[in-house]
């Protein structure tokens, strides 16, 4: 590989561009690229099990409904502080998503994401049940706070508690996506790409196919986990009723809009899935659903690569031949 | 015993609805070996088009023939416009189009017809309870329009030479289309059929839950658990698993869980006859050569 300056110029202007909201936005609108960011990583999730691995699911929103569920309890319940909430939430996330990878194992394409859709529409129900009551809120859920900034930190920089918010889910989705970037480059990344395109021959290079597929669905469970915590703190609430199936079908739009099995794919897809909605609601009330579709098949009928793939045409495109 | 019996009975009238939706997804699974996300956002709005005839003044009956013929040509219109075209496409492509199709139509019906609960009519009203008080007018009626249909779809794909040849396009397409099958038209043929026994469905099940744009979306998945259950390759099989499904449904709902966990039976049935015993009840186990 070539760490040419052109790669460092093109780290410094990222770094620039996620930092500068922090001063260039007011408060609602830095909210709103909070919770695109955090829709990022969860997109990110749902592309290293679907995209890489090719096991289809349609139900990442349980994933991030416990993600969100766990820290707001040991928040509000147990008073812990959010950052220790943060490596449970993951852990126990990632556990949930090897366990929901065992049955997937047995399962091919069509039904797997029969089963996780019906996972997703069950969610709710199972959030809202008494037996949980105790500790979830119920049908009214939980109200949680954003953590303040620290006081080393404000005297060196004037930050509000939206702005933290923001700083903080930019590192800790930044992490996340440098982990993701280090394990899809690597030789499990291939593993799990060449498990997805021909399993049988996978197998036949000696690679441990159950291994792969339940390790890629407890990866993907816990970063998209982590995404669902950082939008309890976000939102600074969660309800049953924000995690219906129609949640696991945004992560699903956006990864296809995006770019399957794409990193950089995952960044649009979130930047899609909050943004156009509300676009969408400004030409009519009712068309948002309607528009979604739309945008779906037409992204799967013209650019089934998403914007990644049409970024990366461009590019190849203006680059020099040969090279 | 006498509760007992009574949810019995509840539980195979909403087995009823639940087996003629399986029906059409098997359908569908035997035409083009895929399972439909939107099939029941097609028959709520083919229930919605219905009422609109029945409002329109158009006596009962007639709505309902004039729902199957609407219903079959968006069936086929669906596979012709939007499922061709990615006919070759990978899986992930086809779930895609199937959320897709799934959001638009379940938003269209909401933005024309509105969000509004209504009443829709049964055909079998009236009269007291029947069979020792087990079953209202409607329930029985229903049942027996399921069962019905599924001797008309039973008949048509064991019988007609059309039903053989729908049969093996989906078996085999290559070697179909070297005998002369037509086996894009089979697959048109097979969204149509499919649709209209949603439709059937969806006229069945909105007199008891009220017709509202979101009314399939619980249905669907019994639907799905049933046609698992059965066999997803088997008609009859489906059938009996969405009438099994029913009464799980209702007796786990009455006795064990209660009625708030009610969907979650539908996913403990789809996991647990996945991965017990894939090709379900009555359906024939298939071996895949590597």
């Amino acid at each position: 590989m070539n760490a040419s300056p052109a790669r460092f110029l093109l780290v410094v202007v990222g770094l620039a561009a996620a930092l500068a909201p922090l001063w260039a936005l007011e408060s609602f609108h830095l909210f709103q690229l909070t919770l695109a960011v955090i829709m990022s990583l969860a997109v990110l999730g749902l592309n290293i099990v679907t995209g890489y691995n090719g096991q289809i699911s349609l139900g990442h929103g349980a994933f991030f409904a416990i993600g969100a569920y766990v820290t707001s309890i040991l928040m509000v319940q147990a008073d812990w502080s959010f950052y220790a909430t943060l490596p449970f939430a993951a852990a126990i996330c990632g556990m949930v998503g090897y366990a929901v990878g065992l049955p997937a194992l047995r399962l091919g394409g069509l039904y797997l994401a029969l089963v996780t859709f019906s996972l997703a529409v069950a969610v709710p129900q199972l959030l809202k049940h008494k037996a949980l009551e105790a500790w979830t809120g119920g049908v009214q859920g939980l109200f949680l706070m954003k953590p303040d900034p620290p006081r080393w930190l404000t005297s060196l920089l004037p930050l509000n508690a939206d702005q933290y918010m923001y700083l903080n889910v930019l590192i800790v989705s930044g992490i996340c996506f440098l982990l993701a970037w280090n394990l899809i480059r690597g030789r499990i990344g291939r593993a799990l790409m060449a498990t997805r395109d021909h399993p049988t021959a996978a197998e036949a290079m000696g690679m441990d196919i159950a291994a792969l597929k339940t390790g890629a669905f407890a990866v993907s469970a816990m970063i998209t986990g982590v995404a669902g915590a950082l939008s309890a703190v976000a939102v600074e609430f969660v309800a049953p009723d924000s995690f219906t199936f129609l949640l696991s079908i945004t992560f699903f739009v956006g990864m296809v809009v995006g770019g399957v099995a794409s990193i950089l794919g995952s960044i649009f897809g979130g930047l899609f899935v909050l943004f156009v909605p509300n676009i969408a609601e400004s030409i009519s009330r009712a068309a948002p659903g309607v528009i979604y579709g739309m945008i779906l098949i037409v992204f799967l009928f013209v650019l089934p690569e998403g914007f990644a793939g049409l970024v990366r045409r461009i590019l190849a495109r203006l680059s020099p031949r040969g090279n | 015993m006498e509760a007992f019996l009574l949810q019995l009975a509840a539980g195979i009238a909403t087995g009823g609805i639940y087996a003629s939706v399986a029906l059409a997804i098997v359908m569908i699974y035997q035409a083009t070996h895929h399972v439909n996300f939107a099939q029941g956002e097609m028959a709520t709005l083919s229930t919605f088009i219905a009422l609109t005839m029945i409002q329109a003044g158009l006596p009962y009956w007639m709505a309902f023939a004039g729902t199957l013929v609407v219903s079959f040509i968006m069936g086929a219109l669906v596979e012709r416009l939007i499922m061709r075209p990615v006919q070759h496409a990978p899986i992930l492509t086809h779930v895609g189009v199937y959320i897709g199709m799934l959001l638009i139509i379940g938003n269209m019906t909401g933005w024309v017809f509105g969000y509004t609960i209504q009443m829709f009519p049964s055909p079998f009203e009236g009269g007291k309870p029947m069979l020792g008080g087990l079953f209202s007018a409607h329930q029985l009626g229903s049942v027996a329009v399921t069962l019905a249909v599924l001797i008309l779809v039973y008949l048509f794909f064991t019988k007609t030479s059309l039903g053989l040849a729908m049969r093996a396009a989906a078996y085999n397409p290559r070697s179909a289309r070297l005998v002369g099958i037509r086996v894009d038209v089979m697959l048109a043929l097979g969204w149509g059929l499919a649709a209209a026994i949603g439709s059937v469905a969806g006229m069945m099940v909105a007199p008891i839950v009220f017709l509202d744009p979101n009314m399939m979306l619980g249905i669907l998945l019994y639907a799905f658990a049933g046609a698992l259950l059965g066999g997803i390759d088997n008609p009859p099989g489906a059938v009996m698993g969405g009438f099994l499904v029913g009464v799980l449904e209702n007796l786990a709902g009455a006795y064990i869980v209660g009625t708030d966990l009610k969907l979650t039976v539908a996913l403990v049935i789809i996991i647990g006859v996945l991965v017990l015993k894939p090709s379900g009840l009555f359906g024939r186990v298939v071996f895949t050569r590597v």
